[in-house]
């Protein structure tokens, strides 16, 4: 709760601070406001607490959530410093849409309540609108922003919609209470029932880009400016799956035999469109917003599988990709700035002029993956371990093996232009002093989960 | 202990090896394979040679929560399997000695990191410590190929590390799969592996999981396409390091996951894996016949060579298994050993085409008695390394059935065919433009060379010297599929 609070009051004191016209501080403030909600955020580990007549709980999984959404933002925003500095107005808003967003994302993962869900789902989702169009002279920033809000403002129709029809069936918007008059039908769902449920699972399939609602990403991810494309493939995926386990198991385990047909087969398009679609992208950019959907994909196995294993290995499984996602997006976005360009052969020759972030990407690519020695390969492991608990589900594990094989042809496309291909006239790349500390803070990280993912994987 | 310093002395030293700069790093790195082989000389010692389980074992939990434990320890097999790798790798780096590589110290701490890979791989006892090192044995090489080899190296290499991967997540799903039917508190160890009691029916397409990464990594047709084009294209060290050590990981995966674990599954599949093995020896004997790359046709005949093992190993008897065992040594001193001489021809001419060499032999004393044995070897020459294995081997496939025994005997007649041809050509008949002058071996080649021509005379004279250490573990691993 003291996030919410927290991240509510960084974000309009933000908004003051821009009055003040210090561009400078901007940034260290914005990095200092996120790290104290960090630390603020794990006093609350181990102390579970309800708030609101039940409308939101801070337990172990919100917090551990949280720290993760949190985190990740705070590795990201120092690669913002570049595309702020060419920028000249709004640079305040920019922050605080930022903090409103998390806001979001925290209530995604902590609330009791349907109506909860839906509030932090539009506070995350009306902030990014804006963001993602923030490149005002941007045609293609413009375009992302007006498709994100139409598909995002349609879906969030269909999701109330859902809620709506589950509260005429059930008479109540609290997940236990839903949970426990699903339970008492002993099987026998209302058709209004079911419509909800099928509507709920749309309009958050469209929140996470899982197949056959994706079609939005690819074009808006493209378009975003660089960075927010990395925190609406981070953060706002992290949250929604967070959200969706949570929805399924504190308000429909007792349904799970009714929609689990529909989300297996989310999941195994989600996979199969993810992998397919990142194999014939040429540009870097759109191969990781088609990568973003495949681990879409990966996470949603996890879920799927159901059992006590799942949140943890959701929970795993947003952190190895968050932060191999964040490293990723960091180069690109100086690869693109410095360089001009987005595609493949804009990465040529890396591994000579810039050795570390060469090896950085590697890593993350390595680690995007599912390749051992890094975090992406524990994270990949405890999703199908989850899935094989069910030996009926041994299927979906192959297809998910054999798409993850074809992922490893994309990533490494980019560890080839670097190692492989001379650079021919393409400029070494200034990297400023932080973001170095931050990739090689991500490079670390990555190794360490990568031989001990203990440290994280038990905790919830 | 010795175990783990065995398995982390090549990877520290390679962390070394990549701090220095110029040409510095290869002769520390020669002199840390040289310490590497002597380790293992000292394990070798204090190894018990009439005992056939696990000794030198070290454990204790790495990952806790998803049962993964940090097992290592030998066998009589993984012992003589660690003993190929320590003893090639000092050669393999000495061979590069007439190569000026750019950036030499990545190129020789890669070599010195699959180094830990593959032993890592011949002595893991956990399924998924197995798994990580089978991968992080194939990472380096991949980097050495794709950085330092021919001019279509960047397809090629994708091509085969995509390949390999593909396999090996396979296998990783059947571990999973593994892991999760143990009892209890689940378990990733062998030998809770080894007393599964699995159905028939799971054991069934377990097996094909797993015999697809083993597959691939030997190769066995139809999964070999990958190989002839990398090892085309690799650079010679990295050449043999796939043919001389990393097939023999598929081979060694099949003795030590792959038989025990799933014996039901292997008795119903044995018998389709024989003819596929069968169909790849005649198959790949007759494409090299045709061949006119050196390194291409060399490629093919390892096709042939392991298409025998691997239908050795599968008539599950004690032939086939010690054939196969003592034939992995075998091949490997012989493959690398040919890729050598390949490589110094080359060096010395820009060819490798056979109709544009021959002559050779009226100049170069050494080279052509070296080059002469090996081939020999190859061709399992009584007295020679290759004659003990194959002869095992087949034994062992005539026992199992006779047409098949019959069929893979070819393979000796076709080695020869196609082995003669390529000596005949490259090396008698008149000089060419190309072999006009042609020195014979420098001191370098001389010492990569004559230890592995010791070698093929060693195995071929004294084969108890090897068989007697992974008898006892072959008699042991043929007790628990018998169970």
């Amino acid at each position: 709760m003291t996030s919410i609070i927290l991240l509510s009051f960084f974000g309009v004191l933000n908004l003051f601070i821009g009055f003040a016209n210090s561009k400078k501080s901007l940034l260290p403030l914005a990095l200092l406001f996120l790290a104290v909600v960090f630390g603020v955020n794990l006093f609350s580990w181990n102390d579970p607490q309800s708030y609101f007549n039940n409308m939101l709980t801070i337990d172990n999984y919100a917090v551990a959530f949280t720290g993760i959404m949190v985190l990740t933002t705070l590795l990201l925003v120092p690669f913002s410093q570049r595309y702020v500095d060419d920028r000249d107005d709004n640079l305040a808003e920019f922050y605080s849409l930022l903090l409103f967003s998390l806001v979001g994302a925290v209530m995604m993962v902590s609330y009791e309540n349907m109506l909860m869900l839906f509030v932090g789902i539009e506070i995350l989702s009306i902030a990014m609108y804006v963001l993602a169009g923030s490149d005002k002279k941007s045609l293609r920033s413009n375009e992302a922003a007006l498709k994100y809000f139409l598909m995002g403002a349609f879906f969030t129709g269909i999701l109330l919609f859902g809620i709506v029809l589950i509260y005429g069936a059930t008479g109540t918007f609290n997940l236990a209470e839903i949970g426990a008059a699903s339970a008492a039908t002993d099987g026998v769902m209302s058709a209004m029932f079911l419509l909800g449920l099928l509507m709920v699972i749309i309009g958050i399939s469209f929140k996470i880009s899982a197949a056959p609602f994706h079609f939005w990403a690819p074009d808006v991810y493209e378009g975003a400016p660089t960075f927010f494309t990395a925190f609406m493939s981070t953060v706002v995926k992290t949250a929604g799956v967070a959200a969706f386990f949570k929805l399924m198991a504190a308000a429909f385990a007792a349904s799970y035999a009714t929609w689990f047909p529909t989300l297996v087969a989310i999941t195994t398009l989600t996979l199969v469109v993810g992998n397919i679609g990142a194999v014939v992208q040429t540009s870097v950019k759109r191969m990781l917003a088609y990568s973003s959907i495949s681990h879409a994909g990966y996470l949603l196995m996890a879920l799927v599988a159901f059992n006590e294993h799942s949140d943890s290995s959701i929970l795993f499984y947003s952190l190895a990709y968050s932060t191999a996602t964040v490293a990723a997006f960091g180069i690109l976005n100086m690869v693109k700035t410095q360089r001009g360009g987005e595609i493949y052969e804009a990465f040529n020759g890396l591994g000579r002029t810039n050795p570390l972030l060469a090896f950085v990407m590697t890593v993350s690519m390595c680690s995007l993956a599912g390749i051992p020695l890094t975090a992406g390969f524990f994270a990949k492991f405890f999703v199908f371990a989850a899935v094989l608990q069910d030996t009926n589900m041994v299927w979906l594990v192959v297809v998910a093996v054999i798409l993850a094989a074809v992922g490893i042809y994309y990533y490494f496309r980019v560890v080839i232009a670097m190692y492989m291909h001379p650079a021919e006239n393409l400029p070494r790349l200034e990297v400023s002093s932080f973001s170095t500390f931050v990739l090689i803070f991500i490079t670390v990280l990555t190794i360490l989960l990568g031989i001990a993912p203990a440290l994280v994987s038990d905790i919830i | 202990m010795t175990t783990a310093l065995l398995l982390f002395w090549p990877a520290f030293a390679a962390l070394i090896v990549l701090l220095l700069k110029g040409q510095a790093a290869r002769t520390v790195a020669f002199v840390a394979s040289l310490i590497e082989f002597a380790l293992v000389l000292f394990a070798l010692a204090g190894f018990n040679t009439a005992s056939g389980s696990t000794q030198m074992a070290l454990s204790f939990p790495w990952v806790e929560s998803a049962g993964i434990g940090f097992t290592i320890g030998m066998d009589g097999i993984s012992l003589l399997m660690v003993l190929l790798t320590t003893f090639l790798v000092p050669l393999i780096i000495l061979s590069s000695f007439k190569h000026e590589y750019k950036s030499p110290n990545a190129f020789y701490a890669l070599i010195l990191f699959m180094q830990t890979g593959l032993i890592g791989v011949f002595v893991a006892l956990d399924a998924f410590l197995f798994y990580f090192f089978w991968e992080l044995a194939l990472i380096p090489v991949y980097f050495i190929a794709a950085i330092w080899g021919g001019a279509r190296r960047i397809p090629v290499t994708f091509k085969f590390f995509v390949y390999t991967i593909f396999g090996s997540l396979f296998m990783l799903a059947a571990f999973v799969y593994l892991y999760l039917q143990t009892p209890g508190s689940h378990s990733s160890e062998i030998f809770a592996f080894y007393n599964l009691n699995l159905s028939s029916e799971s054991q069934s397409w377990i097996f094909w999981f797993l015999f697809i990464a083993f597959a691939i990594k030997m190769p066995v047709f139809p999964f070999h396409t990958w190989q002839p084009d990398t090892y085309t294209e690799s650079p010679t060290q990295a050449t043999m390091l796939l043919s001389g050590i990393m097939l023999k990981m598929g081979i060694y995966g099949v003795l030590r996951w792959l038989l025990p674990v799933v014996p039901l599954g292997v008795s119903q599949w044995a018998g389709l894996v024989l003819v596929l093995a069968i169909i790849g020896i005649v198959y790949a004997s007759f494409i090299a016949i045709r061949q006119r790359d050196l390194k291409r046709l060399i490629a093919y005949s390892s096709i042939a060579h392991v298409g025998l093992i691997a239908a050795g190993i599968f008539t599950l008897n004690e032939q086939g298994l010690q054939g196969g065992v003592i034939q992995m040594l075998s091949h490997g001193i012989n493959v690398v050993g040919l890729f050598f001489i390949i490589d110094i021809i080359f060096s010395r001419t820009n060819t490798r085409e056979i109709t544009s060499l021959g002559g050779i032999t009226q100049t170069t004393p050494a080279l052509s008695i070296c080059f002469m044995i090996l081939m020999l070897g190859s061709i399992a020459l009584p007295l020679t390394n290759g004659f003990v294995g194959e002869f095992l081997l087949l034994s062992g496939v005539f026992q199992y059935n006779g047409w098949f025994g019959a069929a893979a005997g070819l393979t000796i007649i076709l080695g020869a065919v196609y082995m003669l041809r390529m000596f005949q050509g490259v090396m008698f008949g008149p000089k060419s433009a190309a072999t006009e002058v042609f020195a014979d071996l420098t001191m370098n080649e001389k010492a990569v060379l004559i230890p592995l021509v010791i070698m093929v005379f060693w195995i071929g004279l004294f084969p108890n010297t090897f068989l007697s250490i992974s008898e006892p573990a072959v008699g042991n691993l043929l007790n628990i599929i018998r169970r």
